[in-house]
């Protein structure tokens, strides 16, 4: 079964002014249609303001679609029946730490998810711990989450959201507060959870070294999904992104540099290794 | 006319840990772009705030214009119309009704008449690329982008010698974060802005800055050209900074004997990069 499906979605949102009345309408999502198998891990890239982040919060059912439809493990994200059961087969991650940790202590903050689906107490604990050992922050179970780096607080946030045991986690831009440190211990996680957990992972960033090893890439502009497929698909267009506000991986846009100089380098290099590869062969 | 401090060192007074700035000694001269590198808890932050007087060092002096600044008479007011800060995510402190009237709230806080306060408002967001047509709308219904630049037009109307920025770029995608990058480069030639910024990614400054300087735990560890600083990339490394990914692309291939034997060949930027591989390239073609 698919994970998530995202049939003709539209999203809109409205400007009013002080009576109320409508003032501008903007399309946000712009009928956008994507399907994601269990287990893939997939980015969407996007400048800001390209409807990205309205995208992430519509699969867990934060947002309601305007037209068409999004389906969680085949649940209607639109069904007051199914949305507890969808929000948890999808968490999600947001971009401010400091705005999703609410425990006093970090075992506190992991265990509110569980506490509040009314998992027995004795599994709660089981989960926390689990989860914390998953994040790499077990040591850090009884600190208090003031204490914590930008990163750290992200790693207990993604662990609050594994301890309800989902199929999928969304990820909005959960690095782009962070240091360079921070966002890699976040991204190497992520990572780990996809491969040795199985989970479901859709990443929404505008940071490309962040999505070169991702299954599938879906890149969004004025709310529309423009481009789509594996990540050397995708940066092989190097022009093609530029006008989408976006960048390409530094050896691919370096090779594309050369490329246009003569040098004959293929478009799929997208790795320094490749690209000091290809250069020395060809001298 | 400078920033100077002297055997500078601060200790946070709730905080048994090691001092957060340790013996630091810089100058920093009128005219300067500067870039100051360092992890999360470097100092970097820290520092920065002892340059217009926001916090007073535990040992040491500041010295502006070659005059302690914590010595008894001096305006730290004066100080800081002279020496603006924008701290992290500045579009935070965005609170008025409307873009201009934010943009006018430093200007009026100097006392300045009102004739006087607009033509500088106007001035400051002509600067920053946020025509008339944005004066009258809240700042709330801005993007993220045009929000910083709002914010950092707030300063500018204080028309500051010296303006310090702590990751201005922060959380911006690659047009706006260049938009602001451009904007600072702008603000530098034209208007003789001494720029200093502060970030965690040397790579996304090297091409703009005269000068780095490299926080780690509380000391000045590099304070040197780009070219320099970038020579230590097992330094950087271990201080969690990240070292141009074209100089690391060059180096390996210099190892590699790409520009043949001995070759003594290094890049920073892209176009660096380009032009270095170019050059050997065509000499390799006429062979």
């Amino acid at each position: 079964m698919k994970m998530v499906q995202i049939k003709d979605l539209v999203h809109r949102y409205f400007r009013r002014d002080d009576d109320d009345n409508i003032i501008e309408t903007i399309e946000a999502i712009a009928g956008v249609n994507m399907d994601i198998e269990k287990g893939q891990f997939i980015a969407v890239l996007g400048h800001n303001g390209s409807g990205k982040s309205s995208l992430a919060k519509h699969i867990n059912g934060l947002l309601q679609p305007a037209e068409g439809a999004v389906y969680v493990k085949g649940m209607n994200t639109s069904s007051e029946e199914e949305i507890w059961r969808i929000r948890q087969s999808a968490g999600i991650v947001l971009q401010n730490p400091d705005n999703q940790i609410i425990g006093n202590i970090v075992e506190e903050d992991v265990a509110f998810g569980p506490e509040n689906i009314g998992v027995p107490t004795q599994d709660i604990w089981t989960r926390v711990a689990e989860s914390l050992e998953a994040v790499g922050m077990e040591a850090f179970r009884m600190s208090s989450p003031n204490r914590l780096s930008g990163g750290q607080k992200q790693r207990v946030a993604i662990a609050g959201i594994l301890a309800m045991e989902p199929e999928c986690i969304i990820l909005d831009e959960p690095t782009a507060m962070l240091d360079p440190k921070g966002r890699e211990d976040v991204i190497r996680t992520i990572h780990r959870l996809n491969k040795e957990k199985a989970i479901t992972i859709i990443l929404i960033t505008h940071k490309m070294d962040e999505v070169v090893d991702a299954d599938k890439v879906f890149v969004m502009d004025h709310g529309k999904v423009v481009m789509s497929g594996t990540p050397r698909e995708v940066f092989s267009d190097v022009e093609k992104m530029k006008t989408y506000r976006l960048e390409v991986p530094h050896a691919a846009e370096l090779a594309y540099e050369l490329r246009k100089e003569g040098i004959p380098l293929s478009e799929t290099i997208m790795t320094k290794e490749e690209l000091v590869e290809a250069l020395c062969q060809l001298s | 006319m400078s920033i100077k401090l002297e055997n500078v060192s601060y200790q946070y007074r709730d905080s048994k840990r090691r001092p957060a700035l340790s013996h630091v000694s810089l100058e920093i001269k009128k005219g300067e772009f500067i870039g100051i590198a360092g992890h999360t808890g470097s100092g970097k932050s820290t520092l920065i705030q002892h340059f217009n007087g926001l916090i007073q060092p535990t040992k040491g002096t500041v010295l502006f214009d070659g005059k302690n600044i914590h010595e008894q008479g001096y305006s730290l007011k004066e100080l800081r119309g002279k020496v603006g800060l924008s701290f992290q995510y500045p579009e935070h402190q965005l609170f008025e009704v409307s873009v201009f009237e934010d943009v006018c709230f430093g200007p009026k806080n100097l006392g300045l008449p009102r004739d006087e306060i607009e033509k500088r408002a106007k001035e400051a967001l002509d600067l920053v690329g946020m025509d008339e047509k944005y004066h009258e709308k809240s700042p709330f219904e801005l993007s993220g982008g045009q929000k910083r630049r709002v914010a950092i037009a707030g300063i500018l109307a204080m028309e500051p010698e010296y303006f310090i920025l702590d990751e201005p770029t922060a959380g911006l995608d690659p047009v706006g974060r260049d938009r602001i990058l451009q904007l600072l480069k702008k603000l530098h030639e034209e208007k003789g802005i001494t720029i200093i910024l502060v970030t965690h990614s040397m790579e996304e400054i090297a091409d703009y800055v005269d000068r780095i300087l490299v926080m780690d735990q509380g000391r000045l560890r590099f304070d040197d050209a780009p070219s320099e600083v970038f020579k230590h990339k097992a330094e950087l490394e271990q201080m969690g900074l990240s070292v141009p990914f074209y100089s690391f692309l060059v180096d390996e291939l210099v190892q590699r004997g790409y520009f043949g034997k001995n070759a003594e060949v290094s890049a920073i930027t892209l176009q660096q990069a380009k032009d270095v591989i170019l050059k050997n390239w065509k000499r390799n073609q006429k062979l």
